[in-house]
């Protein structure tokens, strides 16, 4: 295993003044490529904040985030939709899917916005994905006739398109019922397995965490544990 | 950028009814323009028409010399001269000039002419009357005598003699029958009514006749030369220009309409500027309303936005997504409202029914504009879609996926 990425003395203010929230505190934590990591953490503890960092779609007040070597932390911003578009794949609490798309449609996105076009190439693979997420059936559906466990797994396979490094999930399994929770779960260790991929989940329930090979756990703005 | 235009036509098509609405608004706005191109270009059109039309757009007369002075001066010598109609100056080079000038872009039509005074006498009734001779063939290059003949035909090459019916009536003429013509100068000859002509002018329908030029060197003793050279142009509003060509190509003092018809000059460019406010203002109101819809539009997707840049949209993939709505509903609301536009404006009477018996509101087909109403309806839509666009496009992912 190799450094994936590495964050140092991370910290990151809200506000300013007597409105001024410090969520992160100068937060350390470094993860190897293939880890399948669990964060967990009460409300308020800055699990989120982290990954919105750690998915560059958010710059930290102060302190350093290093990821595949690339200094993110003084990258402009095209750099890191590119760089975000590339190495880092998504996956929300509220699947998050463009709801005037297809299930494919979805999928293809992050590869498409990046080629200009929806290739065969692209095509092949999140069908591909698709498929083995268990929606050979669904891949045309539009994302509105899907169900909730569907619309995660969709998910799943439109954060795995662009072959990223790391997935960052925010509680990916928290609008889920038990069965379509751990179904998601099983393909999420599956792809770890199988592809090498990282994956950092950010979780409240400890049976999720449980199925992750290391918990990191937050608290305060720093890492507890 | 192609994958930016399938996501823009997508959400026009994913909300119908607010597209639909949408480009029924645009087009409404370019059939308002296509309208008001066409009403203003039609009035114009009635206007030059009925009272510009049968004008020359710029003639070229000859200089009177300066009375001579039968004692030789001491000091300042006053003088004052009463304009004559009695025609006495001659522009001699016509052959030398007339190619060069009718050789120049835009000039349409011209015609030499002798002008003068004269009277028409048939027994005891004597009537004084203006009298032009005109180039067989080219009787109708200024004023269209052919559309005015009532009676007969506008044509001078047998030497015949073209009167107003209202002269023909005071005069008890009619088709065929022979009258003495005398000049100014006391030239006489005896002419054949060829034609009877009704312009609906006053003064031309009851004291001018045209001849033909050989009668009228006859009759003003006139062996070489014309009086005066009129020209016609594609487009009336190129006079002055054309003008100065002419006044720089061969040195004589060509003038144009504009210099005497200031007043129509002015009403036509006070109908014009109208014109051109009143379309400003229906695209005025379509840029507005695509504006106020996109950026609607830009609120409803924020959350779509925050996750197309989560997954790796750059900031003007956003932008282009949303200008591209903004064209497509530009593009498609032109087309709509000129096929709409078009459509209506076939109900109207044609522009060659234009004239002064003609009723109803002069709108003419041809100046509808419908092009330009749906270049600038895009473009238009264009320009008011980059302020939501840019909205779009400068939302922060972690705020719009939160929402």
């Amino acid at each position: 295993m190799t450094a994936l990425l590495q964050v140092r003395d991370l910290v990151k203010t809200f506000g300013t003044g007597d409105v001024e929230t410090r969520v992160l505190r100068g937060l350390n934590l470094a993860m190897q490529t293939g880890e399948l990591a669990a964060l967990l953490g009460p409300s308020g503890s800055g699990k989120s904040t982290l990954l919105t960092i750690l998915g560059t779609l958010m710059q930290p007040t102060s302190g350093s985030h290093t990821m595949l070597g690339v200094d993110l932390t003084t990258a402009t911003d095209r750099a890191l939709t590119e760089f975000r578009n590339l190495h880092i794949g998504f996956v929300f609490q509220f699947h998050n899917l463009l709801p005037d798309f297809t299930a494919l449609e979805n999928v293809l996105f992050p590869t498409a916005v990046r080629e200009g076009r929806e290739t065969a190439a692209a095509r092949g693979r999140g069908e591909e994905l698709l498929v083995r997420m268990g929606l050979a059936e669904r891949v045309h559906f539009p994302t509105a006739n899907l169900s909730g466990g569907q619309k995660q797994r969709v998910a799943v396979a439109r954060a795995l398109m662009n072959r990223p490094e790391l997935v960052l999930a925010d509680e990916p399994t928290g609008n889920l019922d038990r069965a379509s929770a751990l179904q998601v779960m099983d393909l999420i260790g599956e792809i770890n397995r199988e592809e090498g991929t990282s994956f950092l989940i950010s979780t409240h329930d400890e049976k999720i965490a449980a199925s992750c090979r290391r918990q990191i756990v937050v608290g305060d703005g720093l890492v507890t544990g | 950028m192609i994958y930016a235009l399938k996501i823009a036509t997508r959400y026009l098509t994913a909300s119908k009814a607010q597209t639909a609405l949408l480009v029924f608004g645009v087009a409404i706005g370019v059939f308002i323009f296509i309208f008001m191109s066409a009403l203003i270009g039609g009035l114009a059109e009635f206007i030059i028409t009925t009272t510009a039309g049968d004008m020359d757009h710029i003639s070229i007369q000859a200089e009177a010399d300066d009375p001579p002075l039968l004692l030789p001066p001491r000091g300042t010598v006053l003088l004052v001269q009463q304009a004559s109609t009695r025609t006495s100056a001659v522009l001699k080079d016509t052959a030398a000039f007339m190619p060069l000038i009718e050789a120049l872009p835009g000039v349409i039509a011209s015609s030499q002419q002798i002008n003068g005074s004269g009277f028409l006498i048939r027994g005891a009734l004597t009537t004084q009357v203006s009298i032009s001779g005109l180039e067989p063939g080219k009787e109708s290059a200024i004023i269209n005598l052919d559309g005015y003949i009532v009676e007969g035909a506008a044509d001078l090459a047998t030497g015949g003699m073209l009167i107003g019916k209202t002269l023909a009536e005071d005069m008890d003429l009619r088709l065929g029958q022979s009258v003495r013509v005398q000049s100014g100068l006391g030239i006489e000859a005896v002419l054949t009514v060829t034609g009877i002509y009704e312009i609906g002018s006053g003064p031309r329908d009851s004291q001018q006749a045209f001849v033909g030029l050989a009668t009228a060197r006859t009759l003003f003793a006139m062996p070489q030369g014309v009086t005066r050279v009129e020209f016609k142009l594609t487009n009336l509003f190129d006079a002055d220009a054309t003008t100065l060509r002419i006044r720089a190509l061969t040195g004589l003092d060509a003038v144009s309409w504009t210099e005497a018809g200031a007043q129509l000059l002015a009403a036509l460019q006070t109908q014009a500027q109208l014109g051109v406010i009143l379309e400003g203002f229906a695209m005025l109101t379509i840029i507005i309303g695509v504006a106020s819809a996109l950026l609607l539009s830009t609120y409803r997707r924020r959350p779509e936005i925050g996750i197309m840049r989560a997954m790796g949209a750059a900031r003007w993939f956003v932008m282009v997504v949303f200008v591209s709505q903004g064209a497509l509903i530009g593009l498609l609301g032109g087309l709509v409202g000129a096929a709409a536009g078009y459509g209506v404006l076939l109900f109207f009477p044609p522009r060659e029914s234009f004239g002064p018996d003609s009723t109803g509101l002069p709108i003419d087909i041809t100046q509808g504009a419908y092009g330009l109403a749906i270049v600038l309806t895009t473009l238009g839509a264009i320009a008011a879609s980059i302020l939501p666009a840019r909205a779009a496009a400068r939302l922060d992912p972690v705020t719009a996926i939160g929402q």
